[in-house]
């Protein structure tokens, strides 16, 4: 393989992070600040409309409100936190699995089509809010000598294992935990969102700017790799989801345990 | 002529451990609700937990691989 540096040749540009620096739409608003104020809307306006007429009987749009409070409550919370604490989670599991589902479905809905939580800052402001709750449930359940002694302090340990586990215990229940939880609903969406994008353009390149007339003939497959990958991505954004709301529930659950 | 970066290629490895990872949680998954069908809602929530924890490693090698591109 000869590396000899010469003119980059004219082909294909393959998408990148450059891809998701989206020009401000007025002033220094941009895209996906649009999309959270437009998730924000839609959410309140369907739990208004949900039980703005609670009947015994619920209609359509009142019982998928009350489905989806009770798969959050019975299927998230109850089994991860359990006790009788979890009631008083369960407003803030709902609404944080409604924002992040909407914001994950825009990537898919055509004309907006863009993951809001492909942008990093957004999924680090959403664990840092989630860090800040399991924290103060923590402290306001053991104190805060407790929570520390709980999260890095396992009992029934020889010294020299602890000498190793204490400060693992510490970077991951600490400091980590936030850390992984944004990532990784950032890391899906971005490489979901990438991957789409990867198809189109580089149909549409095969089809209008390559020369050959076999890469015109094979474009239709990159289009349909293409859809049916938007299928793939609509699975993936409501599985990250649940996940994020289900280790959210989980974290809450560790901090408010007895003993472990 | 091969242009690129070599992250790719380094994602693509640190992408192989926690395939097998996942892999290994959700046949454990599948095993525990084939002989115990009523455990599936508890066994659920667990698998989901456990395939997070591992795929973890590969979003974090995904991240690695753009932030530290130069």
């Amino acid at each position: 393989m000869t590396t000899t540096a010469t003119a980059p040749a004219p082909g294909f540009e393959s998408p990148g992070v450059e891809d998701f620096q989206l020009p401000p739409v007025f002033g220094t608003v941009t895209k996906p600040v649009l999309e959270l104020v437009l998730a924000a809307i839609i959410i309140v306006a369907f739990f208004l409309v949900a039980v703005r007429k609670p009947a015994l009987v619920p209609g359509k749009t009142q019982f998928l409100g009350e489905a989806f409070h009770g798969i959050v409550r019975n299927s998230i919370a109850r089994d991860m936190i359990g006790g009788r604490e979890f009631l008083k989670y369960v407003p803030f599991l709902t609404a944080l699995f409604a924002f992040i589902l909407v914001n994950n479905l825009f990537g898919i809905i055509p004309i907006i089509q863009f993951p809001t939580f492909a942008h990093p800052g957004v999924p680090y402001a959403l664990a840092g809010l989630v860090y800040v709750v399991f924290t103060y449930a923590g402290i306001r359940k053991h104190g805060f000598g407790g929570y520390i002694r709980l999260s890095t302090w396992p009992p029934d340990v020889p010294w020299w294992v602890r000498i190793i586990l204490t400060p693992i215990e510490f970077l991951s229940n600490l400091i980590l935990r936030p850390v992984t939880l944004s990532l990784r609903l950032f890391g899906n969406m971005f490489a979901g969102h990438l991957l789409l994008l990867l198809f189109t353009l580089g149909g549409e390149y095969m089809l209008f700017e390559a020369g050959d007339w076999q890469l015109k003939v094979l474009s239709p497959f990159a289009f349909l790799m293409a859809i049916v990958f938007t299928f793939f991505e609509a699975f993936v954004q409501v599985i990250q989801a649940y996940i994020f709301v289900m280790l959210t529930a989980s974290y809450i659950g560790t901090v408010l345990a007895d003993d472990h | 002529m091969i242009s690129g970066n070599l992250n790719t290629i380094g994602y693509g490895l640190s992408a192989i451990g926690p395939g097998i990872g996942v892999g290994i949680v959700f046949a454990a998954f599948i095993n525990g609700v084939a002989r115990q069908p009523e455990a599936r809602g508890q066994l659920q929530g667990i698998a989901f937990i456990g395939f997070a924890l591992s795929e973890a490693l590969a979003i974090l090698g995904l991240v690695l691989a753009f932030a530290l591109g130069a």
